[in-house]
C-alpha cells in the first residue's frame, strides 16, 4: 500500500493495558532488544551472540563473590534512586545526586580520619551518620531554597553543585594526603560494622528497609500526597492551601538525607576511603532507574537490578571476548532503548488518519 | 533555478578544495619520519615450561584509551604471545576503580584460579593487600606501590622501573633541541626554558621531571624549567590548559607526566616541540613529537611468571632498569629532533649502563645553592609521613634502591613550580 502525501498520523494517549498484556509487551521488548543486539554484535565482532548472553549471566551470577557484589551494587544504586524520587515526583529536576552523595561521603571520611582514633566506635558511628546526612542535606536544600523563593533553575543549580563537591574532594585529598599522591589509604577499622562476616549484608539490609519506608512515605502519608499535588500542578496546590515553598524545601531535605545515607554506605560501609570517582556516575544512573520505575520504589528494585545486571554482564563480555568495553556498552544501550521505547507504546498509540481526498 | 544554484555552489566548493589540496602538497617538504629506537624493547625469552592450568589476571584502572593503561595492555599482549598463553590463561579486567571494586575483582580472579594477580594503579594497593591476606596461595603483584617491603606478606610484591633513566635520556634529546634553537638564533641561551605538565606533587612525578631536567642540563647548561601541576592523573582538558599556560610563559619545549593527549595536542597546535611519555604520540603530532620514554612491563611479567612456575619466591620490590629492558625509548622523530640526537642518546645509554653516568649525581644539581650531602627520604610508607632512610650514598641520590617506587622529592635549583596547590 502506498501512503500518499495526504495521509498523516498522530499520537494519541491511551489507557494503560491490563497488567498481563503490559507485562507481555515489556517481555517482547526485552526479547527484541536481545535479538537486535545479538545481530549487531555478530556483525561487529563475528562472535556468537548466544555465547555473549551466557557470558553476561556468568558475569552477574557466576560465583558467590559476583552475586554479593551484584546485590551490593543494586543496593547502592537503589539507595540513590530512592533519594532522587521524591524530588522527581514533585517535578523538581534534581540532577545533583552525584554531588550530594559525594559530599556525604566526604563528611563521613573526614570524621573517620580526624576523630577515628579519638572516640569510641559507637559514638564515632553516630557522628559519621549525622555528618554525612547533614552535609548532603545542605547540598540538596540550597538549590531548593533558591527555587522556592526566587524560582531559579534547579537543573543547572544542582548540576553545578556536583562540580563544587568534586572539587571539595580533590582539595581534601590534596591537603590531607601528605605524600602528594592524591590517594587516601582506606581506614576499615573505623567503618560500619560487618554483619555475620558478610561485608555487604548491612548495606543491603539498610537499603531494603529504606525502600519500604520511602514507598510508605510517598504512597500513604500526607507529605507524599502533597508531593504528588505539587508535582501535578503548583496552582492546584496553592488553591487547596498547600504551602508549595515549604513542600519543595522539605522534600529536598528528605532527598538530601537519603543521599547522605548512600554516601555513608559507600564510604563508611564499603570503600573506607574516598576519591572523585566514589559516586561513579550513579547519581545520574539513578535518574534513569527512577524514571523507568515510574517513581515507584518497589519497581525500582527491578529497574536498578536490570541496570546493574547489564553493567556487570557487559564488563564480563568485554573480558571473555577481548572486545572493547564500548561494544558491551552499546548492547546495554540497545536494551535500554527498547525498554524505554516500549513504555512509549504502552502509553500512546499511533493513529493513521486517511484524508478525504485520495490521490491516484 | 534553485537546483542550478546548488550545482554551481557545489562545483565551486569542489574546485576550491582541489586548489587548497594541491596548494598544501606543494608546501609540504619531504618527511624523514621516525628513526629506529636507540633503546628498544628487547625480545622476550621464555626459557621455562608453563603448565596448561597456569593463569594470570590483570587489573587495570582505565582501558586502552589512557596512554598509561595502554602501555600495560601492550605488555600483556607481548608476554602472552612470547609465552604462548591462551586467552583462557590471561584474564584482563579494565576500568577497575581504586576502591572496593579492586578488592572484589582480585578475589574474583583468585577464585577463577589465577596463580598471579597484577594491578596497575597506585590506589589499588590497599585493596590488593587485603585480598592477598585472604588468598595466601596466590601471588599479588602491584605496580607503583610502596608497601610491600613493610607489609612482609610472602605473596604481595611491588614493582617499578628506573624510568628516571628513561626520562634523563629523553631530557638529553630535549637539551639538544634547545641547543639547536640557540645556535639558529631563535632564542638566546638564557631563554632556554622548558615547560613540564605534572599530575601531582608526588615523588614519582618529581623524580620524573627532575631527571628529565638533568638530562637536558647535561647538554644545555643554561636550561631552566617551569612545572605546572594539574591535580589529576588523567584530565585531557586540564593538561591542555597547563601546556598552553606554559607556552604563554615562553617555554620553548614541553614535556609531561600525565596520561592523556592533552599536552602533546596543545604542543602540536602551537608548533612547540614535545617530549612525550608512555609511548609514541608521533601519529597525532608528527610536527612536534621528538621522543618518548616509557616503562616496558613485559620483562617484569616474564619474571613473575617464571618465578611462580618454578616455585621460587618473587622479590618484594623489583625495579627493572635498562639492562632488564624495562626502560625503553620510542624512535626519534628526525623531522623535529636536533641533528646527532640518535648518536648522543646511544652514547648516554652506554654511560648509564656502565655506571659512568649517574642521573642523580650530586655534582650535577644543587638544592638552595648547595650540593646535597645527605637526605632522609620517607621510604617506609607507614602513614606517618616521616623521613626515615638515608638515600645519598656514594656521591649520588640513590633512587629506587631502597624500594622500587621513586622517592626523590627534592626541589632542585633551576626548576620553578608554578602552582603547588596540587
Amino acid at each position: 500500500m502506498k501512503l500518499s502525501k495526504n495521509h498523516s498520523f498522530h499520537i494519541v494517549k491511551r489507557e494503560p493495558p491490563v497488567w498481563y498484556i503490559g507485562l507481555a509487551i515489556r517481555a517482547a521488548a526485552v526479547i527484541l532488544a536481545l535479538i537486535v543486539s545479538g545481530v549487531i554484535i555478530t556483525l561487529l565482532t563475528d562472535k556468537n551472540p548466544i555465547a555473549i548472553y551466557a557470558s553476561m549471566i556468568d558475569g552477574a551470577f557466576g560465583m558467590d563473590i559476583r552475586i554479593w557484589s551484584l546485590f551490593q551494587d543494586v543496593a547502592i544504586l537503589l539507595c540513590i534512586s530512592l533519594a532522587v524520587t521524591p524530588a522527581f515526583k514533585m517535578k523538581f529536576w534534581n540532577c545533583g545526586a552525584e554531588g550530594q552523595v559525594l559530599i556525604g561521603g566526604l563528611a563521613t571520611v573526614a570524621v573517620m580520619m580526624f576523630l577515628g582514633d579519638k572516640l569510641p566506635l559507637p559514638i564515632l558511628l553516630i557522628i559519621m551518620i549525622a555528618a554525612s546526612i547533614i552535609a548532603s542535606i545542605i547540598w540538596a536544600v540550597l538549590p531548593a531554597i533558591f527555587k522556592a523563593y526566587w524560582n531559579t533553575n534547579e537543573t543547572l543549580f544542582t548540576l553545578m553543585m556536583n562540580y563544587v563537591a568534586i572539587q571539595f574532594v580533590s582539595y581534601f585529598l590534596k591537603s590531607f594526603v601528605k605524600t602528594g599522591s592524591g590517594v587516601l589509604f582506606p581506614m576499615p577499622e573505623f567503618g560500619l560494622p560487618v554483619l555475620f562476616g558478610k561485608q555487604y549484608l548491612l548495606n543491603i539490609i539498610i537499603v531494603a528497609v529504606m525502600t519500604v519506608l520511602v514507598y510508605i512515605y510517598l504512597k500513604y502519608t500526607k507529605h507524599g500526597y502533597e508531593i504528588s499535588v505539587v508535582g501535578e500542578s503548583e496552582n492546584t496546590a496553592n488553591y487547596i492551601g498547600i504551602n508549595v515553598k515549604k513542600v519543595i524545601i522539605r522534600t529536598l531535605v528528605v532527598s538530601g538525607a537519603l543521599c547522605g545515607i548512600a554516601g555513608l554506605l559507600l564510604v563508611g560501609g564499603t570503600n573506607h576511603t574516598i576519591n572523585v570517582e566514589t559516586a561513579g556516575g550513579r547519581g545520574f544512573t539513578a535518574i534513569m532507574v527512577s524514571w523507568l520505575a515510574k517513581f515507584n520504589p518497589i519497581f525500582m528494585v527491578f529497574t536498578s537490578f536490570l541496570i546493574v545486571f547489564l553493567q556487570k554482564g557487559a564488563s564480563q563480555v568485554s573480558t571473555d571476548f577481548r572486545i572493547p568495553q564500548a561494544i558491551s556498552d552499546i548492547v546495554t544501550g540497545i536494551i535500554l532503548f527498547f525498554i524505554i521505547g516500549c513504555e512509549f507504546f504502552l502509553n500512546y498509540k499511533i493513529v493513521v488518519t486517511k484524508s478525504v481526498k485520495e490521490e491516484k | 533555478m534553485k537546483k542550478i544554484f546548488a550545482l554551481v555552489l557545489s562545483l565551486a566548493i569542489a574546485l576550491s578544495m582541489c586548489v587548497a589540496l594541491t596548494g598544501c602538497g606543494e608546501e609540504k617538504k619531504e618527511l624523514l619520519g621516525m628513526s629506529k629506537s636507540p633503546l628498544d624493547a628487547p625480545a622476550i625469552t621464555v626459557d621455562y615450561e608453563i603448565p596448561k592450568d597456569f593463569k594470570i589476571g590483570f587489573i587495570c584502572l582505565h582501558d586502552e584509551n589512557s596512554t598509561y593503561d595502554l602501555n600495560f595492555l601492550n605488555a600483556v599482549d607481548a608476554i602472552q604471545e612470547a609465552a604462548g598463553l591462551t586467552d583462557e590463561q590471561v584474564i584482563v579486567k579494565v576500568n577497575v576503580g581504586e576502591d572496593d571494586a579492586c578488592y572484589n575483582m582480585a578475589k574474583d580472579l583468585a577464585t577463577q584460579g589465577c596463580d598471579i594477580i597484577f594491578a596497575n594503579s597506585f590506589g589499588h594497593e590497599s585493596f590488593m593487600i587485603k585480598a592477598a591476606k585472604e588468598f595466601p596461595d596466590v601471588q599479588f603483584c602491584h605496580a607503583t606501590g610502596t608497601k610491600a617491603h613493610t607489609e612482609n606478606l610472602p605473596n604481595y610484591h611491588n614493582a617499578f622501573a628506573s624510568i628516571y633513566e628513561g626520562r634523563y635520556l629523553a631530557g638529553v634529546a630535549a637539551g639538544l633541541k634547545l641547543n639547536e634553537m640557540i645556535e639558529a638564533g631563535d632564542i638566546k641561551a638564557e631563554e632556554a626554558k622548558m615547560g613540564y605538565v605534572g599530575a601531582y606533587t608526588y615523588a614519582e612525578v618529581i623524580s620524573g621531571y627532575t631527571s628529565f631536567y638533568l638530562g637536558a642540563k647535561s647538554v644545555c647548561p643554561s636550561v631552566t624549567m617551569d612545572v605546572q601541576f594539574t591535580g589529576s592523573w588523567y584530565d585531557p582538558t586540564e593538561e591542555k590548559n597547563a601546556a598552553e599556560a606554559l607556552i604563554d610563559k615562553d617555554c620553548v619545549l614541553i614535556s609531561q607526566h600525565a596520561d592523556s593527549m592533552g599536552a602533546p595536542g596543545a604542543c602540536e597546535a602551537a608548533g612547540i616541540p614535545n617530549v612525550s611519555y608512555n609511548g609514541s604520540t608521533y601519529e597525532s603530532c608528527p610536527e612536534t613529537f621528538i621522543v618518548s620514554s616509557r616503562i616496558n612491563w613485559a620483562p617484569y611479567y616474564n619474571y613473575i611468571i617464571k618465578q611462580v612456575v618454578k616455585g621460587e619466591a618473587i622479590a618484594a620490590d623489583w625495579c627493572g632498569g635498562i639492562e632488564e629492558g624495562s626502560v625503553v625509548l620510542t624512535g626519534i622523530n628526525l623531522d623535529v629532533a636536533a641533528e646527532g640526537t640518535v648518536d648522543k642518546i646511544t652514547d648516554t645509554v652506554k654511560g648509564l649502563k656502565d655506571g659512568s653516568i649517574k642521573v642523580f649525581d650530586t655534582k650535577n644539581f644543587t638544592v638552595e645553592g648547595k650540593e646535597l650531602t645527605t637526605y632522609l627520604a620517607d621510604v617506609d610508607d607507614m602513614g606517618d609521613y616521616k623521613p626515615d632512610t638515608e638515600v645519598v650514598e656514594g656521591g649520588a641520590f640513590n633512587e629506587s634502591v631502597k624500594r622500587s617506587a621513586p622517592y626523590f622529592d627534592l626541589k632542585i635549583d633551576g626548576i620553578t613550580r608554578l602552582n603547588e596547590k596540587f
